[in-house]
């Protein structure tokens, strides 16, 4: 649906060349929510507005929608929807108005129609004749995200849609998306927002001027910190850790002490969790120990991008 | 031809919204059409002597105004003279919407969605000189036919009146105007996507209107004779610089340029 390869955007900045993307090898698949992660300045609004047809690219070459970038220009302008990075609406037009001049724009055959539709899905339509200018950053992003679906295109590009936005609205705007998922469109989303990610997105790409890593945020948080359990006893002695560290299986055992108290956990990695706590658990009941919690430990999609863009400098 | 609608309908609302574009767009004209007005009316009714019939000087030689009285000779003199800032509305409206059309766009972000539509830079461009073409024309051709209308009940004569509507008219109103038009929005055009400053657009713009200002003065300090054909070759030389603007407006308004540049 979405593919580049080495995809370089260059901009010259007083005599610099400035490379803003260098080098971008991706795929995203029909009907997939793609995640595009990336420190400021990563280059995900440069990557969006080359997918878009809106600038040209450096070097290398994309498609779109079936279509390759720089050649059906036009065509795949017309297949997408783009959620810009400011809503950039009429601020002086109702916001009926500013639907209905891109929807015309876009070619839709039923205009009002289609208008309606969005207002009504967007919670908009009881505002429809409101100055766009005059409405919250909310509902600025709400009808921004309805004139970037008017014409139901089958690949979305929202470029940090709830990074300006209060925690509600940019729930109310998060819970949007999701009902997009599932619906066969294509959605390639930039953002800051870990969580946002994760909840939205059926595979993250981790990017800075090039693709560091990819994957579903699943298998990255395997890939990078593989599997761990953890286990809090009620003692901890060394002959607990001796007979855990004996398993065949087990790759490392870190032994954390309570601070001030008797006790302490340890985080055990291994490959398979399910099928080789209970000798885990075994073993410790061997050596008498009491058993409190035993726990997957999980780490959070932070750790994983803080981990990845670390590396990456 | 849709989008070329839609685009122009859109920058029309937009206008009628932002009462400084606006007031920019009819009041001037408005200011400018009343000048001839007020000449015509105040000559129509002060006694000329002869001396001041004398600083006429060389305007006189125009055959226009060959064997008027004093009285009939000083209106149309001023009048048609004054008729000639009727030229400036279709350089000076256009500047301003296009100069606002597109850099104020920029300002507000709202040129990228819309750099994102299938819409190809020529309908974009055409779209928006057209709408800011349009209104320069008319208000010229409105202020003209106003001032007609004043003119056929305070001129002082018959032959006065002649002269105001003598063909030269024609060519500066229905030739003349339109190719000023558009030489207005192409320099609208160029200065906006060299600056994202809308007031630093239009005044820029505005120079334009200092080379009419040899239609205006030439005839009264006496070195240019208003006929018919100096307005055709006026018309010969701005339709000359239309065609270099274009190619140079087309040429500087590239999409990548004027969505990437802010300075
Ligand atoms: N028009 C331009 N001229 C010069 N440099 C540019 C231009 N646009 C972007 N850049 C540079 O390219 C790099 C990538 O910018 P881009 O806006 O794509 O980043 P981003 O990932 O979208 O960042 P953010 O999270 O802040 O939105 C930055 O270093 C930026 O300064
Ligand atoms: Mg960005």
């Amino acid at each position: 649906m979405i593919r580049t390869e080495g995809l370089c955007k260059y901009f010259q900045s007083d005599g610099h060349p400035i490379k803003a993307v260098d080098g971008l090898d991706l795929q995203v698949k029909e009907g997939e929510v793609f995640g595009f992660l990336g420190p400021n300045g990563a280059g995900k609004t440069t990557t969006v507005r080359m997918l878009a047809c809106l600038i040209g690219p450096t070097a290398g070459r994309a498609w779109v929608n079936g279509l390759e970038v720089g050649r059906d220009d036009l065509k795949i302008r017309g297949d997408v929807g783009i959620l810009t990075e400011s809503p950039g609406l009429y601020e002086r037009l109702s916001a009926q108005r500013n639907l209905a001049i891109f929807a015309e724009l876009y070619g839709v055959k039923d205009v009002p129609g289609q208008v309606e539709k969005y207002l009504k899905l967007l919670d908009l339509w009881d505002r429809r004749d409101t100055e766009a200018g005059t409405f919250s950053k909310g509902m600025k992003q709400k009808l921004a995200i309805a004139r970037a679906l008017l014409h139901e295109p089958p690949v979305v590009f929202m470029d940090e849609p709830t990074a300006a936005l209060d925690p509600e609205a940019a729930k109310t705007v998060r819970d949007f998306i999701e009902t997009l998922r599932g619906q066969g469109r294509t959605i390639f989303l930039c953002t800051h927002n870990l969580d946002e990610a994760e909840r939205l997105c059926h595979r993250i790409g981790v990017f800075r001027q090039q693709l560091i890593a990819v994957d579903t945020p699943e298998a990255l948080r395997r890939q990078l910190f593989g599997r761990q359990t953890v286990v809090h006893l009620a003692q901890l002695t060394d002959q607990m850790v001796a007979s855990v560290r004996g398993l065949s299986f087990v790759q490392n055992v870190e032994a954390l002490p309570n601070q001030g108290a008797a006790g302490g956990k340890l985080v055990i990695s291994l490959s398979d969790p399910a099928a080789q706590n209970p000798a885990i658990v075994g073993a410790l009941v061997g050596q008498g120990a009491q058993i409190q919690f035993v726990n997957e430990l999980k780490h959070s999609l932070e750790d994983v991008y803080l981990s990845l863009i670390g590396n990456g400098r | 031809m849709n989008h070329i609608r839609t685009i122009i309908s859109k920058e029309w609302a937009d206008i009628r919204r932002n009462k400084l574009v606006f007031s920019v767009v009819w009041g001037v004209p408005l200011l400018m059409a009343a000048i001839p007005i007020v000449m015509l009316i105040v000559m129509s009714r002060v006694p000329v002597s002869q001396s001041d019939y004398a600083e006429l000087g060389g305007v006189l030689k125009n055959p226009l105004f060959a064997g008027m009285s004093p009285t009939e000779a000083m209106q149309s003199v001023l009048a048609s003279n004054y008729l000639v800032l009727f030229l400036m509305m279709p350089l000076m409206v256009p500047v301003t919407i296009a100069a606002y059309s597109i850099v104020g766009e920029k300002v507000t972000r709202s040129l990228e969605p819309l750099l994102a539509t299938p819409v190809t830079t020529t309908e974009l461009l055409l779209g928006k000189g057209l709408a800011a073409a349009i209104p320069g024309v008319v208000t010229a051709w409105l202020s003209y036919g106003i001032f007609l209308i004043f003119a056929r009940i305070f001129s002082v004569s018959d032959r006065v009146f002649s002269v105001f509507v003598d063909p030269m008219w024609l060519v500066a109103m229905f030739i003349l105007a339109p190719l000023l038009t558009i030489m207005a929005v192409n320099v609208g055009v160029i200065v906006s996507s060299r600056t994202s400053d809308p007031r630093a657009a239009e005044q820029l713009g505005s120079l334009i209107i200092l080379p009419l200002m040899v239609l205006f003065i030439g005839p009264l300090a006496g070195f240019i004779m208003l006929n018919a054909t100096t307005f055709w070759i006026s018309a010969a030389i701005v339709a000359l610089l239309d065609v270099g603007l274009m190619h140079l407006g087309v040429k500087l308004f590239q999409r990548e340029t004027i969505l990437t540049r802010w300075k």
